[in-house]
């Protein structure tokens, strides 16, 4: 056993000291000038990349929202069109409808006015001929009565006639 | 049947390649056992080959980087003595057959091992529990190489997160950060919780650590750290003393008071305390063991092709040796993964609030 032993420390020492100091300096070295800037660029890195997912999230949201938004408005907007149309074709129906309305009373109004100066130019025109017939008439029996009447003995067969017909009931 | 797509598919052209590099590197390793033995020949035994020096050496510490055949770098030995401190390099051994007379003693080499020779060149064992080795080892240099390359490449990616603020991930950068984000969402923060960020570095550290040594263990001739049981040893301790420093009083309580009636305490609290302990141990043994166990397994292999000194084994070796590189492969991020994870859930225990 002692055998075992015997120069252990004096051969191996030297190597565990030089073995444990190389690490020890390779330790502080790394992890000041390597491991410090090395993780924390890591995590910096890691941290703008969820930052950055994030943020894409949110716009994505935020774009939807928009979309739905805008999809909203272009429906409102065509339903508001087509009410406004909708309107227009009311008024112009309302419009026409008046139009015709008035046309047609109008229309009437003119047919019946032309109808009473028909009637009263008819009117007047009957009177007139009436007058022209009265005096032609006249004339006319005048102008029998007067050719009738130039012979002595007609008027004599006349006054017979006539005094025949007057019986004196 | 028509087998050729397979023979002419990239995978198997890639296989083949790796196949081929490592017979290259790894024949070339055990060249210099090779001319051992056949020194052994020469001298007239015709002795079988013994795998276990060869291994034992390709997975243990050395004062020398040994590269191929009688090649290798020397590196720097550093002597604490009784009398000061002495430094000088390893070549001065040749290898372990000369003493070297430096200042205060004399050294010798005794299984990559320094002692204190006396003048006829028996060791001095009282002097030589006199002297620490604080030198420079293949292990050690292996560490540093390790540390940085993690500095190389860090230092650049985080210069690269500097650049690129916000944007994405590019180049090197693009394959480090899904491995840091895999450590922090994977291991820190399931096992921790929200105190998670304050333990970062040492998970991140103690993960790429043991992930690049794992891996540089791996390249013919490399040096094996993390199955160096020092080095785990080390990672442990770090492990053991951040645990409990961060430990809160819940933590303290549940080891010192426990739910349980008063006459099991003589049990419970000895128990608790083991297990402070023990925690930290099954982390240095776990690496160490499974990252050896590899490297055995591979070594093992190459060696059949030595064993039976035939190259007719060597195909079905590299091939095993192919299977068992893919596997430590993997095995080298599991490791660091389990490692990582086992110290994050102890973190985890002992910063854990409860309410009762």
């Amino acid at each position: 056993m002692e055998e075992l032993f015997d120069g252990l420390l004096n051969d191996r020492l030297g190597f565990v000291v030089w073995a444990a100091v190389a690490f020890l300096i390779l330790l502080v070295l790394l992890g000041k000038f390597a491991w410090k800037p090395i993780m924390g660029a890591i995590y910096e890195r890691e941290r703008s990349i969820e930052d950055a997912l994030l943020k894409a999230e949110a716009a994505k949201e935020e774009m939807t929202r928009l979309t739905t938004e805008n999809e909203s408005l272009l429906k409102q907007a065509r339903a508001e069109r087509d009410q406004i149309l909708k309107e227009a074709k009311q008024v112009k129906d309302h419009i026409i409808g008046e139009a015709k309305a008035a046309a047609q009373a109008e229309g009437n109004k003119i047919i019946e006015k032309a109808k009473m100066e028909i009637n009263n130019q008819k009117a007047i025109a009957m009177a007139d001929v009436k007058n022209q017939i009265a005096t032609l008439s006249v004339d006319i029996a005048e102008k029998i009565l007067r050719k009738q009447f130039a012979d002595q003995q007609k008027q004599n067969e006349l006054v017979t006639d006539l005094l025949k017909e007057v019986k004196l009931n | 049947m028509d087998l050729s797509t397979i023979l002419n598919s990239k995978k198997i052209k890639l296989g083949f390649f790796f196949a081929a590099f490592s017979m290259f590197f790894v024949v070339k390793a055990f060249a210099s056992q090779d001319s051992s033995g056949q020194q052994n020949a020469e001298n007239g035994k015709q002795e079988a080959f013994n795998p276990t020096p060869a291994i034992l050496e390709h997975i243990g510490d050395s004062h020398y980087w040994h590269l191929w055949n009688e090649t290798s770098i020397p590196l720097p030995i550093i002597l604490f003595t009784d009398q000061g401190l002495e430094t000088f390099s390893s070549i001065r051994f040749n290898r372990g057959r000369d003493a070297y007379e430096g200042k205060y003693h004399t050294y010798k080499l005794v299984e990559d091992k320094i002692k204190v020779v006396d003048k006829s060149g028996n060791v001095d064992k009282a002097t030589s529990k006199k002297i620490y080795d604080f030198s420079v080892t293949k292990n050690v240099i292996a560490l540093w190489v390790a540390c940085l390359l993690l500095m190389v490449i860090f230092f650049s990616v985080a210069a690269t997160y500097k650049k690129t603020v916000g944007k994405a991930p590019k180049g090197f950068q693009s394959l480090m950060e899904p491995v840091i984000v895999f450590v922090r969402d994977e291991i820190a923060r399931p096992n921790i919780g929200y105190k998670y960020q304050r333990y970062m570095p040492l998970l991140l550290t103690i993960f790429f650590f043991i992930w690049i040594n794992n891996m540089l263990g791996l390249i013919p001739a490399g040096a094996n750290t993390t199955g160096n049981v020092l080095v785990t040893f080390v990672l442990a301790t770090i492990v053991l003393i951040a645990v409990n420093v961060s430990a809160n009083k819940y933590y303290w309580k549940h080891i010192f008071f426990p739910d349980v009636p008063l006459w099991l305490y003589p049990i419970m609290i000895p128990v608790e305390l083991i297990g402070i302990i023990s925690r930290p141990f099954a982390l240095m043994i776990r690496l160490y063991a499974n990252i050896s166990a590899g490297h055995i397994i591979v070594l093992s292999l190459i060696s059949l092709i030595f064993i039976f000194k035939s190259f007719l084994v060597a195909p079905v070796s590299i091939a095993f040796v192919l299977f068992m590189y893919v596997l430590e492969l993997l095995v080298a991020f599991l490791q660091a993964f389990i490692f990582t994870m086992l110290t994050a859930l102890f973190i985890g225990t002992a910063v854990e609030e409860h309410h009762h």
